[in-house]
């Protein structure tokens, strides 16, 4: 069960990775959405498989074996609804580019940022530009 | 001694206040290290006894760190120069920089390097030596610095920190070497440790600071460009004080690293290299403070030079490094301030454009008059005691050629001192020149004064230098300073040196004419280039990892990752779980759906169908958790599932479609597949591991009793983990903001 489960993450991973590396923005997000759910599963793997019983405790208080590992599903919980935050962000953000860029594609977005030469920390300045003004 | 300390660092932060609610900060402000001279002159008479006094406090104890100072001969002479010249510094910065809109800062870090200046040389422990070491490294760059909007300030600033502090962290190793092999942290019980197996590292550490320091060959470029500085800061840190830092930690440790063969040739060689590179490029400049600056290089090489022979000699070594230290402390502060003087009043510091300065200047004139025979070394003055015990020095241990030398470098003192006197007596006075205030001329007239004093009356002086003498030496060193010492081989150089002076003084405008026209390739060179290649490094790094494509990130980030795990798990070797759970039917289905599911996604162009694949692996994922006893993560999941894709559908339906996608290039594909398959190797391998049941049992255990709950993962998140649950809300709930930010902005534009 464990080593099936192995292979199906890993082969989420690979999926989701490449996805993200294509130039789509939309891509990127599938393939953010398919690794964030590989990465619960890994968790979830992790605390081993095979009980027969979820981690509840009947009204006895005594505990039935075999029963689910508590812990990481306390652990995956919390990823799921974060991971939300995340994708429901991610989302509206793409949103808002297409709007204002009017593509996804991240390869074809305008550079925003030009980069400016660095100053020389031993040679004196050419341009009046240069000099930090008075 | 660590009240005055502590007085010293609070007196300079109460400096800016001083400076704008009274009208005369300086001489106000000159009371603080006045009151510290004070104070350390009455120590004299303890110290001179032979006992040195020692305080400590805790200061980091539980790294056993201890602020601890020791006060000794040698000590003691340079917290006398630190606040002695230190007060006409203050007096002198008043009256230079008058009217300056940043003063009050200036006051702030001179008086602040003070303090440090001080810490250094009364540290006993290592670490309050190093802290002060560097403390005294960035209070200069901010002083060179001073005119920060002049590029030149700029950089002769970052180059003064960058070499002093480079050579800091060298000297930290080295200390940190010297207090494991002598096994205390403490200076004063430094051993001898001259036969330990790690002597050349930690010398060679300890040296590198040391050399950086106090500008000795290759590193002297720095000191000449700090003249950048306003002229109280050369006149105190570049000639009288900081760069002496490394000559006083070099005397300090003189008694356990010296007697050795290398200490002595390596100090020999340095110090006489830089006294003769210090006194040949003297003629390459007409600028005052330049022409100081260079023969402070030279002084800084004779410093080094004696203190390579202290174990040589008998006791002239260290007597002659006790007495040429005042000696050159007191001229050089002087001519310093009196050079800030001339250019305050006149305008200019060429040598070549001053003329008559006598006769409008008569004070300035006097002090630079009694200073330059000290810096030529001719008598009364204490210049030429000083000079003629190290000749005695190096004529009892060190070779002819290399006298001969030495010879050679003070003879360029006394060209320097001819050059600098000429331009008081020869010529017209210009127009309108005066006599500075008294602030001006107060500090160079006293400092010249005592050095004709001393010199005059060498017994005033005689007792500390004997106490100078036998710290650097390590044992009782008595010796009689005399003003004539008859007619012996050391006076006969001390001749041979004027007259030499005075002939490479009617050479000078040749050798100028001949040195000044080119730029001469220097290490200075090698500091530029290396800069130049860091930044060009620097740029070529960014532009190669943060180049702007999200793509270049990712598959750096996941390539790494490969690399760096893979190359980590390799030697482990293949693991299989043990005892795995057996296989479901159903189960395998469902994997088979997500994996087809998954594969799917890789193909598709329409926006819905991208919808579809993202429920079926989410549904998938959540299908597993119900069937794995895993309830609360089956309904979570459901739930965010279909908010996901509404929202995903919600969004792609106002996209248009994705067209014409370029074909996947196969570094992707293999970086996707290479990662996904480290992945698979990773849970494998993880799952050959024991698992470590104890914080499971933990909390199935004390669910009910203590969380008064009967679902585990329910209690462990609103109980056992609140704090994270707390800090999760948050996160979403900033989420939410982020969202609502984003749309509500496109509202207003419209």
């Amino acid at each position: 069960m464990e080593v099936l489960l192995s292979f199906l993450v890993g082969g989420l991973f690979a999926v989701g990775v490449y996805l993200m590396l294509r130039p789509h923005l939309i891509q990127f997000l599938i393939g953010f959405l398919v690794v964030g759910n590989a990465a619960n599963l890994l968790i979830f793997t992790a605390g081993r498989l095979g009980s027969q019983f979820p981690p509840l405790v009947p009204p006895g208080g005594e505990l039935l074996e075999p029963i689910a590992n508590p812990l990481p599903q306390a652990l995956i919980l919390t990823a799921i609804v974060i991971g939300f935050g995340l994708a429901a962000f991610g989302i509206v953000l793409f949103f808002r580019a297409q709007q204002e860029l009017g593509t996804l594609n991240g390869e074809a977005m305008p550079e925003q940022f030009e980069t400016a030469p660095l100053p020389s920390l031993v040679d004196e300045p050419q341009t009046p530009q240069e000099r930090v003004p008075a | 001694m660590i009240g005055a300390v502590l007085i010293a660092f609070l007196g300079a932060l109460l400096a800016p206040w001083v400076e704008r609610n009274l009208k005369q900060a300086n001489w106000v402000l000159a009371l603080l290290p006045l009151g510290l001279t004070i104070y350390f002159a009455s120590l004299l008479p303890a110290v001179l006894e032979g006992a040195p006094l020692r305080h400590s406090v805790d200061w980091v104890p539980t790294l056993g760190v201890r602020l601890s100072f020791y006060l000794d001969g040698l000590s003691l002479l340079f917290a006398l120069l630190i606040c002695g010249i230190g007060t006409f510094i203050v007096i002198y910065s008043g009256g230079y920089l008058k009217g300056h809109p940043d003063l009050g800062r200036f006051y702030l870090i001179i008086l602040l390097f003070m303090a440090s200046m001080l810490g250094l040389v009364l540290a006993d422990h290592f670490v309050t030596l190093f802290v002060m070491w560097e403390l005294t490294s960035l209070t200069s760059y901010l002083l060179i610095g001073f005119n920060h909007r002049e590029f030149r300030s700029r950089r002769a600033a970052l180059q003064a920190l960058l070499v002093t502090a480079g050579g800091g962290l060298a000297l930290l190793a080295g200390l940190i070497l010297l207090s494991g092999m002598a096994g205390t942290p403490y200076l004063s019980e430094l051993p001898a440790l001259q036969q330990h197996p790690l002597y050349l590292s930690a010398l060679v550490l300890v040296l590198l600071g040391a050399f950086t320091k106090s500008a000795q060959f290759p590193f002297h470029f720095w000191l000449p460009n700090a003249m950048e500085a306003p002229t109280p800061v050369s006149a105190y840190l570049h000639s009288a004080t900081m760069v002496k830092a490394g000559v006083y930690l070099l005397a300090r440790l003189q008694p356990s690293l010296g007697s050795s063969e290398v200490w002595s040739s390596v100090l020999m060689a340095f110090g006489l290299v830089t006294l003769l590179t210090g006194a040949t490029l003297t003629f390459r400049h007409t600028d005052l403070k330049r022409l100081l600056a260079y023969s402070t290089v030279a002084a800084l090489g004779a410093l080094v030079f004696a203190i390579g022979l202290v174990p040589l000699t008998s006791y002239y070594g260290a007597v002659g490094f006790a007495t040429f230290l005042l000696a050159h402390s007191l001229y050089k502060g002087g001519l310093f301030m009196a050079a800030g003087a001339v250019d305050h009043e006149a305008g200019t510091r060429d040598i070549h454009q001053l003329s008559g300065l006598f006769r409008v200047m008569p004070i300035t004139g006097v002090a630079v008059g009694l200073a330059a025979l000290s810096l030529a070394g001719l008598p009364p003055v204490l210049g030429f005691i000083g000079k003629e015990v190290l000749y005695m020095a190096s004529l009892q241990a060190a070779p002819a050629w290399m006298v001969g030398l030495a010879v050679l470098g003070f003879a360029v003192g006394a060209t320097l001192a001819t050059l600098l006197v000429v331009p008081f007596f020869r010529g017209q006075p210009p127009e309108g020149v005066h006599e500075g205030s008294p602030s001006l001329w107060l500090g160079p007239l006293v400092l010249a004064g005592l050095g004709l004093l001393v010199g005059l009356f060498p017994g005033l002086y005689n007792p500390l230098a004997d106490a100078v003498a036998s710290a650097v030496k390590g044992k009782a060193v008595e010796y009689h300073l005399k003003l004539w010492p008859g007619f012996n081989l050391a006076l006969l150089l001390s001749l041979l040196t004027v007259l030499l002076g005075l002939g490479l003084y009617f050479l000078y405008p040749r050798l100028w004419a001949w040195m000044a026209t080119d730029p001469l390739p220097g290490p200075e060179n090698a500091y530029n280039a290396l800069l130049r290649g860091l930044m060009r490094l620097a740029v070529g790094l960014a532009r190669l990892l943060q180049n702007g494509s999200l793509r270049a990130y990712l598959v750096w980030t996941f390539a790494g990752l490969v690399g760096l795990v893979g190359l980590a798990l390799l030697p482990k070797g293949l693991a299989w779980p043990q005892g795995a759970a057996p296989l479901k039917p159903a189960l395998g289905l469902l994997v088979g759906l997500m994996l087809l599911g998954a594969l799917a996604a890789l193909r598709l162009r329409s926006h819905l169908g991208m919808v579809v694949v993202v429920g079926i692996v989410g549904a998938g994922v959540a299908l597993l958790f119900l069937l794995q006893n895993a309830p609360d993560l089956a309904i979570t999941q459901f739930l965010v599932e279909t908010l996901t894709a509404i929202l995903i559908a919600l969004v792609l339906l106002q996209i248009p479609r994705l067209g014409r996608v370029p074909p996947g290039r196969p570094l992707d594909k293999l970086v996707a597949l290479a990662f996904g398959g480290l992945i698979t190797l990773l849970m494998l391998h993880m799952l050959g591991q024991p698992i470590a049941p104890h914080l499971s049992r933990f909390f199935a255990e004390k669910s009910l009793p203590e969380g008064f709950g009967q679902n585990i993962v329910n209690v462990i998140l609103v109980d056992f983990r609140g704090l994270d649950t707390f800090g999760e809300i948050a996160v979403v709930g900033l989420a939410g903001l982020g969202v609502y930010a984003l749309l509500r902005r496109r509202k207003e534009e419209h």
